[in-house]
């Protein structure tokens, strides 16, 4: 799960280097900005059938914390 | 002294998407000043929280999903002559460019733009609407001011602005009116995508400093449906507390 996700969220933000992992806080990340914060919530629905809602995502700062969100409504 | 222009007596009016904000408070605003409502929504629960809070009597309820033929048919056949209709039913889904589907936009513009058409076309052939009827449509700013996600909402709202300035020309002929209303963010559940914190940031943006309320449409929603509006039609009237000032 975490290197496809990892893979799909740069795929998301069009990153090509390698600067993810998933400790990676991604506000921080020179291309975040609102286009990218849509474009990770519609990867997710997606993806995963999963809409994280404005005022939970506010609360995930790592990319860990995404996968784990994930995996905690998957389950 | 009781002299108000835009008193609703004796005026029968459908509203849709009565179950939740800007239809909710439409419905109730407009029973306050007299009418009597037909409230329709698919939640049944929700739709009979507002039917409660409707002022005075004779009322009614009607459960429909209106962006099926199936559901614009129930309604209509259950339905009263009508003077007025609110449509509010509308939904707003934001996907980047990149990750919209033929499936989504379809989804999108069926309920913010196909429904109302399909459902003024039924009422009207099957002449529930009085002469004189005023019909009303919640567009929104976002018909032509962009904002980042929002292709899909932008253009279902913009179909409807011309659909209703068509639609007021070819009804003229029966003195029915046609207008719509387009608002900028109000708070209600439509857009869950955006943080508390995102939201109040985002209404600073606002020249009046705040986002709007439900009843602020809805009294806009009460001049177009009144005697007071006799005279304007085809008209698209901006409540954005100055967002698209600049
Ligand atoms: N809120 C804003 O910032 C804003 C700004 C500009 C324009 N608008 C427009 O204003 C209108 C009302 O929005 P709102 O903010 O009041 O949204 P809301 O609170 O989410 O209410 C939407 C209403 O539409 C109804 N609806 C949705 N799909 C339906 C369907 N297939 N059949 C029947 N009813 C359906 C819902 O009924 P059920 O829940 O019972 O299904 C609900 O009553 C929309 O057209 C929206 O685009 C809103």
């Amino acid at each position: 799960m975490n290197a496809k996700f990892i893979e799909l969220f740069k795929e998301t933000l069009e990153i090509e280097e390698d600067i993810v992992n998933t400790e990676t806080k991604f506000r921080e990340l020179e291309q975040w900005d609102s286009l990218a914060f849509l474009s990770v919530i519609a990867m997710i629905d997606e993806e995963y059938d999963i809409v994280i809602e404005g005022n939970d995502f506010k609360k995930l700062v790592t990319v860990n914390d995404l996968i784990e969100e994930i995996g905690k409504r998957k389950a | 002294m009781n002299y108000n222009p835009f008193i609703l007596n004796g005026k029968t009016i459908l509203v849709t998407g009565a179950s939740s904000g800007i239809g909710k408070s439409t419905a109730i605003e407009c029973s306050k000043l007299g009418a009597k409502l037909i409230i329709t929504g698919r939640n049944e629960q929700r739709l009979k929280e507002t039917f409660e809070l409707l002022v005075g009597n004779d009322h009614a309820l009607l459960l429909a999903d209106i962006s099926e033929a199936t559901g614009i048919d129930l309604l209509s056949d259950n339905l009263p002559q009508l003077n007025g209709v609110v449509h509010c039913a509308g939904v707003s889904k934001r996907l980047p460019l990149k990750f919209i589907k033929e499936e989504s936009v379809s989804e999108l513009h069926k309920i913010n733009f196909i429904a109302p058409l399909m459902l003024t076309q039924k009422l009207y052939k099957k002449k529930l609407l009085l002469p004189e009827s005023s019909l009303v449509y919640i567009s929104s700013v976002a018909s032509s001011y962009a904002s980042i996600g929002s292709i899909m909402y932008m253009s279902s709202k913009g179909a409807l602005n011309s659909f209703v300035k068509g639609l007021a020309f070819e009804v003229s002929t029966m003195k029915i009116r046609a207008n719509a209303i387009q608002p900028g963010m109000i708070l209600t559940e439509l857009s869950p995508i955006l943080s508390d914190d995102d939201k109040l940031k985002d209404s600073e943006l606002y020249p009046l400093g705040r986002y709007g309320k439900p009843e602020e449409v809805a009294w806009a929603a009460i001049y177009l449906l009144s005697d007071a509006s006799k005279w304007v039609t085809g008209s698209i009237l901006t409540i954005d507390g100055g967002l698209t000032l600049r």
